[in-house]
């Protein structure tokens, strides 16, 4: 199912998204898509060119353009939303909360440029908290992709599912982890590596610089259960509880602030049912920069290396 | 995206109704059903609810094409009460046009009600919208409008903004990306009662000043500058209001708004112009002078069908 990350192909997902729903039209046709003037950077472009009859122009005005789709998702359209996670979640966060969750709206809220990786914009562009307040809201479904495959099959399960989604998109090509085979399952968590001294417990990108981490490790005789968990909301919590009862140590890795997001997950579920140790990886309660990627990812600490870190320290324990 | 389906004019429906003196009767009833219902409730609004009562009643028996007996039929008009801090006044009118009971209009506010504090379209039938928030109905209007020239239908959007809640940057957001797709089947209908729940400071604390320059001329060029078709009207005229709507369903080529000039608490003279009235329950001796007032009396709720 998990290819090896090295050496893998390389996807970005903002591309499978534009080019995903363009395809998506012809099963679903009451699919729009929303734009906040951000397309060619969101790549909802690709959409606009191959179906200019359902892309909508909502221009620079998030809040507007939550209420339109509310509106639209009532006459059974499937509105999608593009923008940037940090303006869909922050910018616009009482109207999500108030036009979309709590009437339970069908509205697809896609999170574009996530995380640290948003092509030297800095910390107004990266979104840092967007899981955390979106696993908040009641009603809400959250989903993080790791790769381009999963992609394609989270948008088709977006628009068979009933209710407001959010689901949190990148900018950067990242690696190519599942083949035709792999078969996402909202709600549930996938085992990529089955071991026995630790689990790693991680959602999107992060989860192929976890196999990475996984890697590094086996080679220093650590044997990791890589526990990949791609809907956030709501959580495969038997995946979580039998990933600690198998390891009894966890480290928590994602692309998003240790607060409230998977890292927060994890540790809510495991201490109600199942405690256990966890380290999590991911942004230290902070704002982040712009710069180079590689820079960025090794100054605040989300490269293969540091989940690998993370993962001897709670060895150490 | 291009809309290729103008919206064409309704026929006019067969169904007998009421006349001028018939929908003040009605909106004196809906006046006296916030009045008790808050009283009931021992909570709620009622100067915002009292300015946008006759404004309600004449949508609702003369102006949308709904079924109140198919509250989601798909081509009714919408109607958005923006103002969600307004909705005793909305259920209230409702009722009267048989949605629901009255007498469930004693449950106003109560554990489990269909009538919640601000209107929740997830509760009850009948609602095209949950508001409460401020200045987030135009949007939901905006994309029902949208939707609607999308699909090739003809019904009409209807959106009942409070003058305080255009404070909002998001009815500004709203307002130009309507007029960006020239959505003239939406209309906003704007209760100008120039009072807010506090307000700004006047010359003392106990003066408040309205939000706005109180000349709705100045509120009009805001709009015009925006792109949108606007009707000046005294909304609680009856006569005006109607023709105003028709108007602004006639109205080609941009949204319209119909800027109605309201009196906050209308109909109950303690009530009239006073921003403290915006939420507060009467005493059984002010609800007794209010009904009195409005000319009904006893408790109608109970009686009524």
């Amino acid at each position: 199912m998990a290819l090896e990350v090295i050496d893998a192909k390389q996807e970005a997902l903002r591309v499978v998204f534009g080019e995903t729903l363009s395809e998506m039209v012809e099963q679903f046709p009451n699919i729009l898509l929303l734009d906040g003037d951000l397309a060619n950077s969101t790549r909802a472009d690709i959409f606009a060119e191959r179906c200019p009859d359902k892309f909508l122009q909502m221009g620079i005005a998030e809040q507007n353009m939550m209420g339109a789709a509310a509106g639209l998702a009532t006459l059974g359209f499937i509105p999608f939303i593009s923008t940037f996670a940090a303006f869909a979640v922050k910018r616009a966060a009482d109207q999500v909360r108030v036009v979309i969750a709590q009437p339970n709206l069908n509205v697809k809220i896609t999170g574009g440029y996530s995380g640290l990786l948003t092509g030297k914009t800095g910390k107004t562009h990266q979104s840092v908290e967007d899981i955390a307040v979106m696993r908040a809201m009641p009603h809400m479904t959250v989903v993080v992709p790791a790769d381009g495959p999963e992609l394609r099959q989270v948008l088709r399960a977006a628009c068979e599912h009933s209710g407001p989604m959010y689901i949190r998109l990148t900018r950067d090509p990242s690696p190519v982890i599942f083949d035709e085979n792999y078969n996402f399952v909202l709600g549930k968590a996938v085992v990529l590596r089955e071991g026995s001294d630790v689990a790693i417990i991680s959602t999107g990108v992060q989860t192929t610089r976890a196999l990475q981490a996984a890697a590094i490790l086996e080679q220093e005789g650590i044997s990791v259960h890589l526990l990949h968990v791609p809907t956030i909301k709501p959580l495969d919590e038997e995946a979580i509880v039998e990933a600690a009862r198998r390891t009894g140590r966890v480290v928590t890795a994602e692309d998003h602030s240790i607060i409230g997001g998977l890292g927060g997950a994890v540790a809510e579920t495991l201490s109600e049912r199942h405690p256990t140790l966890i380290k999590r990886v991911g942004w230290q309660d902070t704002f982040g920069e712009s710069g180079p990627d590689d820079a960025l990812l090794e100054k605040y600490g989300l490269t293969p290396h540091h989940v690998a870190q993370a993962v001897r320290e709670l060895l150490r324990r | 995206m291009d809309i290729k389906n103008p919206i064409g004019v309704r026929q006019p429906r067969e169904t007998e109704q009421p006349d001028r003196d018939q929908l003040e009767t009605l909106a004196a009833q809906v006046r006296a059903d916030c009045v008790r219902a808050v009283h009931h409730a021992q909570g709620g609004h009622l100067g915002g609810p009292l300015s946008c009562a006759d404004i309600l009643v004449a949508l609702y028996f003369r102006v949308l094409d709904i079924r109140p007996d198919e509250p989601d039929w798909a081509e009714r008009d919408r109607f958005i009460m923006s103002k969600g801090h307004s909705s005793i006044a909305w259920y209230s009118t409702l009722a009267a046009r048989g949605y629901f009971p009255r007498q469930e209009l004693l449950t106003f506010d109560a554990i489990d009600s269909r009538l919640q504090g601000h209107p929740d379209m997830s509760r009850l039938p009948g609602l095209d919208m949950s508001t409460g928030s401020l200045g987030q109905g135009l949007s939901p209007g905006l994309g029902m409008a949208l939707g609607a020239k999308l699909l090739g239908q003809d019904w009409h959007t209807w959106v009942l903004l409070g003058d305080g809640e255009c404070q909002e940057g998001q009815i500004w957001e709203a307002a130009f990306v309507a007029a960006r797709y020239k959505l003239d089947n939406l209309t906003a209908i704007l209760d100008f009662n120039r009072l807010q729940q506090y307000g700004w400071p006047g010359d003392t604390i106990k003066h408040r000043t309205p939000p706005w320059d109180p000349d709705p001329s100045v509120m009009e060029a805001k709009w015009r500058a925006f792109g949108w078709y606007v009707i000046q009207i005294d909304g609680h005229d009856t006569h005006q209001i109607l023709d105003a709507c028709e108007q602004a369903q006639a109205h080609k080529g941009q949204p319209t708004i119909i800027i109605a000039s309201t009196v906050k608490g209308k109909g109950v003279s303690f009530m009239s112009e006073a921003y403290e009235w915006h939420a507060k329950v009467p005493t059984p001796e002010e609800l007794e002078q209010a009904l009195s007032e409005l000319g009904q009396t006893g408790n109608g709720i109970k009686d009524g069908a």
